[in-house]
């Protein structure tokens, strides 16, 4: 067991380790768990970092594990696999802080903290798995680990959103798992290739090639809340703040995301996917689904609910990206992979704290928040304009590669989508802003808390400020090294390369 | 013939030590938990002991007396007796260490004696060679696994106890005149023998058709399956755990083992009806489990439906779908076990096992919760669980064979059992506040469930090293496997 073989498994064991042990900490051991929380998150951090900067020199990282006969648990390290282990684990360590603050003397943290840890050691490890089996593994642990956050406040409207949060992923599941067994009976591999490791298989088998495509897309679609799959993720809005930016940013949506860039990539391969003619009907799902998406989130009035549905739109810009094929759009979509994550976890963060503050929950409620808590409608500004796609923030660097190489793959009907979509998302962003700015205050807010001077506890605050600079920087240095920019056009590179 | 330090090989020494444990027992009832638990270490540690010969030696066999088969008795362990001892050794484990906090004082006097002599019978069924051999120990598993479902008390216990045992000795009877029809055709009830002997004549059908029925029946394979629910959720907590972890696994062991050494099985006929059995029983088993409103209830329709998964193996016959099969028996023994023993628990906390009123209780016992959910995850068939590595290996057949429909079975089930775990354990998500009530229910009751549900998440990670254990004397070489 040398460094590169045991690398990716310290990662994903790094978090799951002290998530079990958190699970039998006594509710007030608060000093430990928080130490333990954080030591963790910092100890992923850097051992991600340790790999990213051996990625970059050219080591390789892979551990091998037997599971079954002729086949492996295999967690490899890969510029894509990158990609998604850097955003999870960076937000995690924020989230952990963000998580701390918010839960402050409420029942049940070891629980919650416990299943945290799991949950991000689930999508750690569905973002260096190796080939198929290992995501599904992680996928369907990661179904496991997040219900009982969502079900965490125990109230009924909680368990109703846990209970239909299950019936869809659980279906998703069995879905991904049955698409599977199939492509390993076709192929006899299920191991990751650049550019996919089914194009030398006959063609009488192309129709059931397709078909298992479909069923990837409906299994791996239900977490990416693709349409009409995407039911279950406004109702999750009851979780917890700190879950729904979780699951928005970091581990559920982009899971489903995620994986379908890796079908689409590493099982299929762009061109032979396009040669079987899935990948228009694949972008026009997309499609659909960002307009719809957007549509919906403008007539939302309960503020979780609003970027909820703008989720649903934003992640498909990742899908429609992979699925324009042309090397441009590629990177749009696989950068927005990060960019988005970053935006939708600032603004999740802030609709935690005005809830927590303020107890504000609806977007009618919050007239002149702005002049009560500046710092905070300010990451939120950042945020929203960032969705919009105004530059320099780092949504814009996403919808121009995306524009670009729609233009450039000769799809021009895309450019019409996104600018449907920018519209829309002005039109149910910009409302709140100009409330929260430019209106007066009301007397008095519905549940105000104060916390001295500081317009609210800083472990809060903090997490937001810095993921809107990080917006922000992601933006003007997007063509830095080791920027997520730089990463996207290694990946494409190696997929649309000679 | 290696010995071991005290001159007794291990094959025979798994089958005294109970044995002569039970005795103890029975002889010394003041100290009996003591003795109970000692037993359970020992035959614990024999099993390992015979494990270690096998991987060094492979294969045993040894004629009791020096008879030889004809004459005497021979035991053999293979890779897949061996499995078995182990899965019984390890639930074994720890359903005496549960017991011992379980039972009031009367009835720990009751119990040791009766369940050491099942472990015995169990050991001596897996290790036996020859198809007389089997009935006998059948029968004395049966019995006593009857008297211990008496253990409870109560009219609805001894009614399910009166109707456990008419169908047990109804199996055996039907095993027995199948026994009968092989002795006299072929003069032999050495398997080995009689594999080589066997040809496809109206008797051997015959012989097939009793035996088969038999074992089915206590096997409890839909539709014969009526009697399982009532027996297994009357029973004393760790006496169900017992019953659906290992006793109805014995006569599916030599159904097994007849199906691949003896039964000639030139056309494929009786194998798919098994596995439409089986697929009925995966769906009917789910869907009853669904609906029942008591916990111990829905924990014995699950069996039934868990039991279903191992006859899809029948019509498919590969290697694959073998090892899918008996993974699925050894993760379903350790986390239904461990649902059993967490249900138990709940019962002696709460009084009483009515679904819809669990959220207290659920909420003041935190580890025995964890212990059902993380057996769930096996019974659901998710990974990382023995359950997972089982419904693969049996998807991964299916398909390979090309008999899809059983694929549309596999997930369906996976689904359902989903649908029941989690209707009970949504009950532990309430407002109310978690407080672990550490006096309520002894610490090694719950913890003992833990581990056993532990132990099915640990299959799924052990594999590899299992199909090596499982390879040893090569048990699917013969026969149908291919």
């Amino acid at each position: 067991m040398s460094w590169h073989t045991t690398l990716p498994l310290l990662i994903v064991l790094s978090s799951l380790i002290p998530g079990l042990i958190i699970f039998f900490l006594d509710e007030k051991q608060v000093a430990t768990r928080i130490t333990l929380n954080m030591a963790s998150a910092l100890v992923k951090l850097v051992l991600v970092g340790a790999m990213l900067w051996g990625i970059f020199q050219g080591h390789h990282y892979e551990t091998r594990l037997p599971l079954l006969p002729g086949l492996d648990l295999v967690l490899r390290a890969d510029p894509l696999s990158m990609l998604f282990v850097s955003l999870s684990t960076g937000l995690w360590l924020v989230t952990t802080v963000y998580a701390i603050g918010y839960l402050e003397d409420s029942p049940h943290r070891s629980r919650f903290f416990g299943f945290f840890s799991l949950c991000v050691t689930a999508s750690v490890g569905l973002a260096l798995a190796g080939n198929l089996l290992t995501f599904v593994l992680f996928y369907e642990l990661l179904t496991l680990v997040t219900y009982p956050l969502v079900m965490h406040r125990g109230a009924e409207v909680a368990r109703l959103a846990g209970r239909n949060y299950l019936i869809y992923t659980m279906g998703g599941g069995a879905l991904l798992l049955l698409a599977t067994v199939w492509l390993y009976s076709l192929t006899g591999t299920l191991e990751y290739t650049h550019r996919g490791f089914l194009s030398a298989l006959d063609a009488v088998h192309h129709p059931a090639l397709i078909v298992i495509f479909v069923l990837l897309i409906a299994g791996l679609g239900v977490k990416a809340a693709l349409l009409p799959l995407h039911g279950w993720l406004p109702q999750a809005m009851v979780a917890p703040a700190p879950v729904s930016a979780l699951l928005h940013a970091v581990a559920v949506v982009k899971a489903g995301a995620f994986g379908i860039v890796r079908v689409v990539y590493d099982v299929y391969g762009i061109e032979f996917a396009a040669s079987l003619g899935v990948t228009l009907p694949l972008a026009i799902l997309a499609s659909a689904t960002i307009i719809y998406g957007s549509f919906r989130a403008l007539f939302q009035d309960d503020l979780k609910r609003r970027l909820a549905f703008s989720t649903v739109s934003q992640v498909s810009y990742v899908v429609l990206g992979v699925a324009v094929v042309g090397p441009i759009a590629s990177i749009g979509g696989l950068v927005h992979l990060v960019h988005q994550g970053v935006q939708k976890i600032t603004l999740f963060f802030c609709a935690g704290i005005l809830a927590e503050t303020l107890g504000i929950h609806k977007v009618s409620e919050m007239n002149g928040v702005g002049r009560r808590m500046p710092w905070t409608m300010t990451a939120f500004t950042i945020g929203a304009f960032g969705m919009i796609g105004a530059p320099p923030l780092a949504g814009f660097i996403s919808k121009w590669y995306l524009g670009l190489g729609a233009l450039d793959a000769g799809q021009n009907w895309v450019i019409f989508i996104l600018a449907g979509s920018s519209l829309l998302n002005a039109a149910y962003f910009l409302p709140i802003l100009y409330r929260a700015w430019f209106k007066a205050p009301p007397d008095s807010w519905p549940n105000e808390r104060t916390f001295g001077r500081r317009e609210t506890a800083w472990a809060l605050l903090a997490p937001p400020v810095i993921t809107a600079a990080l917006t922000l920087i992601l933006g003007l240095l997007a063509s830095a090294p080791f920027s997520p920019l730089e990463l996207a056009h290694y990946i494409v590179s190696q997929e649309y390369g000679p | 013939m290696t010995v071991d330090i005290v001159g007794i090989p291990w094959v025979v020494l798994l089958i005294v030590l109970p044995l002569m444990g039970g005795m103890a027992c029975f002889l010394f009832p003041t100290i009996s938990k003591f003795l109970g638990l000692i037993s359970a270490l020992a035959i614990f540690a024999a099993v390992g002991g015979l494990g270690w010969q096998m991987i060094e030696e492979g294969a045993q066999r040894y004629a009791i007396g020096g008879w030889g088969a004809s004459l005497g008795i021979d035991l053999y362990a293979d890779g897949l007796s061996l499995l078995m001892l182990v899965m019984a050794a390890l639930v074994g484990l720890g359903v005496s260490v549960y017991s011992s906090a379980y039972f009031s004082r009367e009835k720990t006097n009751h119990f040791w004696p009766l369940w050491l002599f099942l472990w015995g019978a169990l050991n001596a069924l897996f290790l036996s060679a020859d198809i007389f051999n089997l009935y006998v120990t059948l029968e004395l598993l049966g019995l006593s696994a009857v008297s211990l479902v008496a253990l409870a008390g109560g009219a609805d216990a001894l009614n399910s106890a009166m109707r456990y045992l008419f169908v047990s000795l109804l199996g055996s009877l039907f095993y027995l005149l199948g026994v009968a029809l092989l002795y006299h055709s072929f003069g032999s009830l050495d398997i080995a023998t009689l594999a080589q002997r066997i040809e496809p004549t109206p008797a051997v059908w015959s012989a097939v058709g009793l035996m088969s029925a038999g074992l089915l029946l206590k096997t409890a394979l839909f539709p014969m399956h009526f009697w399982l629910p009532a027996a297994h959720a009357s029973a004393p907590a760790p006496v169900s755990a017992l019953l659906s972890a290992l006793v109805v696994k014995a006569s599916f062991y030599i159904l097994l083992r007849l199906w691949l050494d003896i039964f000639p099985l030139t056309d494929n006929s009786l194998g798919q009806l098994l596995g439409l059995l089986g697929a009925t029983a995966v769906l009917w088993g789910s869907i009853q489990a669904l609906r029942q409103t008591r916990l111990k209830l829905l924990i014995a329709y699950s069996t039934v439906a868990q039991l279903g998964y191992l006859f899809l193996a029948f019509p498919l016959g590969t290697s694959i779908a073998w090892k899918g099969a008996l993974y699925m028996l050894l993760s379903h023994a350790m986390a239904k076990a461990a649902m059993f023993l967490a249900a138990g628990n709940i019962l002696c906390f709460g009084g009483h096992d009515r679904i819809a009123d669990l959220d207290r209780v659920a909420q003041r016992l935190p580890v025995t919760l964890i212990a059902f959910a993380v057996a769930g995850v096996s019974i659901m068939g998710l990974p990382p669980s023995g359950g997972f590595i089982a419904k693969w290996l049996l998807l991964e057949a299916s398909m390979g064979s090309g008999q899809w429909w059983w694929v549309i079975v596999l997930i369906l089930g996976g689904l359902l059992a989903a649908a029941y775990v989690f209707r009970v354990i949504g009950h532990a998500f309430t407002q109310a506040e978690l407080a672990h009530e550490a006096a309520a229910v002894p610490a090694r009751m719950e913890w003992t469930a833990l581990m056993l549900a532990f132990a099915a998440i640990i299959l799924g990670l052990i594999s590899p090293a299992v199909f090596e254990l499982m390879g040893i004397g090569n048990p699917f070489g013969g026969g149908r496997a291919g």
